[in-house]
């Protein structure tokens, strides 16, 4: 007779979701089940407004990475138009978002991250948080942290006149340069974010690869995955989050296949299950052929773990320093050890911050060439931008008077479903032992396996009580026999 | 029973009410289902207007005015002509048929075309059947 | 207030979570929040969860701020919880005031949404025929997911509301502006709309205004606009006019037109009504036939006009098939 555990809600994900955990006789786990159960219907409501407005629509799908949505909207409208784009536009399109990322990547790493690796993974779940981190670190970091998130997010207002729900791209450009003056106030606050990248990498570097156990449970734990990688690259197989070709990699290191935007349908399908709104994207050559590891697996991940596992360099130099630091630690390339994408995130940061730079110095950015009337509406567009929790793949059609007749989401998180809900079946089936009780801190486990995924909704970095509620029931014979919860 | 449609009329004071006026006193036969509301110009329509008729049950709505050049406050009825057009392409996107909202214009000595232009409407949204519009709304409440 | 701290829970229906980014915008002000409040639910950043709140007695909250719209039986249900276990709540941003974004959807079937994001989209796995469903069987175990509705409502078309704080999302100090009049007790009449200005975007908006005479409609791509001038008079249509102000007027600000996300003036109810009256009137025409030519260069007057308030709308939705 089975028994199941429910964990409901989840928190720190896309949207809501739920874990359904069914455990055999003996009290090993049999089957997981990972649910969203959430479906808004954006791919066909969009159908029939103007497909300029698409990118100030679609911002709405997310409101932490609301840009990465617009950027790719906006590509795809640029494609629609005959791709008629000044490149002033790409570069302040470009520059923004490298501040976007600055912003989630800040807000992931100490509120969600951090927690575990300052506090331990299963430390009283009263502290086990940003006050907590706070707490032990002090308050000076926890006024660093909020003002460095503060400085991504007016550097974003600044370039592009709002940060969540931007409504800057239209076809042609972007509707608003940077002036001079506006580049004066940004330039510090760069400077400042750079610093910021390498003070938390000295954290990272200390409370975690300082720490033996820490070591132990990235390299060695329960959250591995042998599935393929996926993440856009540049000309020089770089890491770039605005533009470039998807590039696959399989787990031992293979180039699979490199495309451009326009053909992402013939590389990637998606799957459908009865018990969850989401869907699974594969890899569309392979076939779907369920949830499997391996070398063969059509199944991937899309991370900043796989960003940097399908890069061969970084773009910028200092990054490119902590890009080579880090898989020397870990040890091989690709790495496939899923909590090593808190790293990435630090890493990528960096070359965030000195593309920031890098646009600050660069003599065109407060030119008046970022907009042109296209002349030609050609109808069919594909914009792809690496979120930054994974590939988002926005694809739109439009009659000739530029009405939206289709539209096709491949959407970050998305990308990583099928890996989502395998982790999170391996962690439980490798932490809830037969005839243990789980405790506390093993519910934290297995919540650790997604949230090394940074699932879309990443939190800001602020003294909320950073905790997953979890309950976990266990039924004996029908009747409820144990309870666990964990509150805030 | 035969539906009877239930048609909201929108009359401008000066032309529109007036020939309306005169179809009554010239005992002219016509169909009895416009409830008829006077207004001072046929500019006073806001959309809001027929889109509440239309909430509260209205199988039809019909808004007079005066005819072009002969708006008493001169270019009132051309307003309306402007914000007509506009509602009507709203109207399509919500999927209520063209024939249940109309845009006539009727002089003060035209009481037989009035009774025309209301026997016409009648018998068209007959044919039309009854609004959906509020059964919708009451069991799209009734379901929460 | 009384010395205990107040309690408050943040929920999420058919969101997009920048309704609780806004809340996290307001930086080192949400310190202070932590400090006045226990929070006892908000699923993006905190364990509490369903069970605590059946738990709590009713109105043990002493507010709830609920934004997303309502869109399936999970979100409804949580509604009425919430509503339940709470002595105030606030309707919070753009989904949960008007219906939002997802709104739109009210002008398509459900059957039509589901076909589309799992049959006939182009990336669908080849001859997929499943679609989710509330309950399912694998491996042998029942599954369940939330019941998707035919259409979007707002929240109050589901529990009574108390206050709307409109936006989408709301500007970070109008949500400070909110918080600390609940946690001192100065709040207006119930039913208002908070966080909001009672005039219309133009009043905040610093492009210069004339004359309005369009002969011509452009969409936004179309023309270079002037960055000075009022853009309904360069014939972008723009629904400032229609919509409560204080939202900085962040839209035209970036030089793109304003699309109605604050809603409606106060006693209006329909505001596309208003956007449609608006754009009409300063149509510079008498010739019906060149009106309808001029109308011609306004597509989806629908979705401009009901961008994020179609199921508060007086119609709320299509005509279902």
């Amino acid at each position: 007779m089975s028994r199941r555990i429910s964990i409901d809600p989840i928190t720190r994900l896309e949207g809501h979701g739920k874990i359904e955990i069914f455990l055999d006789d003996q009290g090993a786990v049999e089957d997981c089940y990972f649910q969203i159960p959430e479906l808004r219907g954006f791919e066909r409501f969009v159908v029939g407004r103007p497909i300029e407005e698409l990118p100030r629509i679609v911002t709405r799908i997310c409101g932490v990475c609301p840009a990465s949505h617009h950027l790719a909207g906006a590509k795809a409208v640029d494609g629609c138009f005959g791709d008629e784009v000044p490149p002033l536009a790409h570069k302040l399109r470009e520059m923004y978002y490298n501040a976007h990322y600055i912003h989630s990547h800040i807000a992931h790493f100490y509120a969600l991250a951090a927690p575990d690796f300052i506090l331990g993974p299963d430390a009283d779940p009263a502290v086990r948080n940003i006050l907590g981190v706070v707490a032990k670190v002090g308050l000076e970091i926890g006024g660093k942290v909020i003002k460095a998130r503060a400085q991504a997010q007016e550097i974003q207002q600044i370039i592009g006149g709002r940060t969540t729900h931007l409504v800057w791209c239209l076809p042609g450009g972007v509707s608003k340069g940077l002036k001079p003056e506006e580049l004066e106030k940004i330039k510090p606050m760069v400077g400042e974010l750079y610093d910021f990248t390498q003070f938390s990498l000295k954290l990272f570097r200390e409370a975690v690869l300082g720490n033996p156990g820490y070591v132990e449970l990235i390299l060695n734990g329960p959250y591995t995955l042998q599935v393929q990688n996926m993440g856009l690259v540049d000309e020089n197989d770089a890491p770039n989050f605005y533009h470039g070709k998807v590039r696959v990699v399989d787990c031992e290191g293979k180039e699979i296949c490199k495309y451009a935007p326009r053909e992402y349908a013939d590389h990637v399908a998606e799957h459908v299950e009865p018990w969850t709104y989401l869907k699974f994207p594969y890899l569309k050559k392979r076939g779907w052929n369920g949830f499997v590891e391996g070398v063969d697996s059509s199944l991937y991940t899309a991370t900043p773990l796989a960003r940097l596992n399908v890069a061969d360099r970084m773009a910028t130099p200092r990054a490119q320093e902590a890009f080579e630091e880090m898989f020397k630690t870990l040890g091989k390339k690709p790495c496939q050890a899923l909590l090593a994408c808190h790293w990435a995130r630090l890493v990528e940061m960096v070359q965030n911050a000195e593309t920031l730079q890098r646009y600050c110095a660069d003599p065109e950015i407060t030119g008046d060439a970022y907009r042109v009337v296209p002349k030609q509406i050609t109808g069919e567009g594909v914009g792809i931008v690496e979120a930054m929790r994974g590939t988002l793949t926005h694809h739109y059609t439009c009659d000739p008077k530029g009405i939206c007749t289709s539209a096709n989401l491949i959407v970050g998180t998305t990308n990583n479903n099928a890996p989502i809900h395998m982790v999170t079946r391996k962690a439980a089936a490798s932490l809830i032992k037969p005839g243990v009780e789980p405790t506390q801190g093993i519910l934290n486990m297995i919540e650790m396996a997604f949230r090394a995924f940074d699932p879309c909704y990443s939190c800001a970095t602020h003294s909320l009580p950073g905790q997953m509620p979890l309950e976990v029931r266990i039924h004996k014979n029908g009747a409820l026999y144990r309870e666990f919860r964990r509150r805030c | 029973m035969a539906f009877e449609p239930r048609i909201v009329g929108f009359l401008c004071n000066w032309c529109s009410y007036t020939g309306a006026d005169l179809a009554g006193t010239s005992r002219v036969k016509y169909a009895p289902n416009v409830r008829i509301i006077r207004v001072m110009c046929s500019a006073r329509i806001d959309p809001t207007f027929v889109l509440k008729a239309l909430s509260e049950g209205a199988d039809g709505v019909l808004i007079c005015g005066c005819h072009p050049g002969d708006c008493h406050y001169v270019e009132g009825n051309y307003k309306a002509v402007r914000r007509f057009a506009a509602l009507k392409r709203v109207l399509r996107a919500y999927g209520i048929e063209e024939e249940r909202v109309r845009l006539e214009w009727v002089s003060a000595s035209e009481g037989v075309r009035f009774a025309e232009i209301v026997n016409d409407m009648t018998e068209r949204t007959r044919k039309l059947g009854p609004s959906r519009v509020k059964p919708q709304l009451m069991a799209d409440a009734a379901a929460r | 207030m009384a010395d205990r701290k107040l309690q408050i829970a943040l929920y999420w229906g058919a969101a997009c979570g920048g309704c609780d980014v806004a809340v996290l915008d307001t930086n080192e002000f949400i310190l202070d929040v932590a400090a006045l409040a226990d929070i006892r639910l908000w699923p993006i950043a905190t364990d509490g969860k369903y069970r605590d709140v059946e738990a709590m007695a009713d109105e043990e909250l002493d507010l709830t701020i609920f934004s997303g719209a309502i869109r399936n039986s999970e979100n409804e249900k949580m509604a009425r919880m919430l509503r339940q276990k709470s002595k105030l709540l606030v309707a919070f941003g753009s989904c949960a005031h008007l219906g939002g974004i997802p709104g739109l959807a009210n002008l398509f079937d459900l059957d039509e949404i589901l076909k589309t994001a799992y049959l006939s989209n182009p990336s669908i796995e080849p001859g997929n025929s499943t679609v989710p469903r509330p309950h399912s069987e694998a491996g042998g175990h029942a599954l369940e997911i939330p019941q998707l509705y035919p259409r979007v409502y707002k929240l109050d078309q589901v529990v009574d509301v108390d206050y709307y704080v409109p936006g989408c999302p709301p500007a970070p100090a109008q949500v400070k502006a909110v918080l600390l009049a609940v946690a001192t007790g100065h709040l207006p009449a119930r039913g208002s709309v908070v966080g909001a200005s009672d005039r219309a975007v133009c009043d905040e908006c610093g492009r210069h205004k004339a004359e309005k005479q369009v002969q011509k409609f452009y969409r936004p791509w179309q023309i270079i606009q002037k960055p000075e001038e009022c853009l309904l008079e360069q014939g972008i249509p723009c629904a400032g006019s229609a919509t409560r102000s204080g939202c900085g007027v962040r839209c035209p600000n970036s030089g793109m037109p304003c699309r109605g996300c604050y809603g409606p003036l106060p006693n209006v109810k329909d505001q596309g009504a208003k956007i449609l009256s608006a754009l009409a009137s300063i149509i510079d025409s008498r010739d019906p036939e060149q009106i309808e030519r001029i109308l011609d260069d306004v597509p989806d007057l629908v979705g401009l006009a009901y961008r994020f308030g179609l199921p508060a709308s007086l119609l709320q939705r299509r005509i279902g098939a």
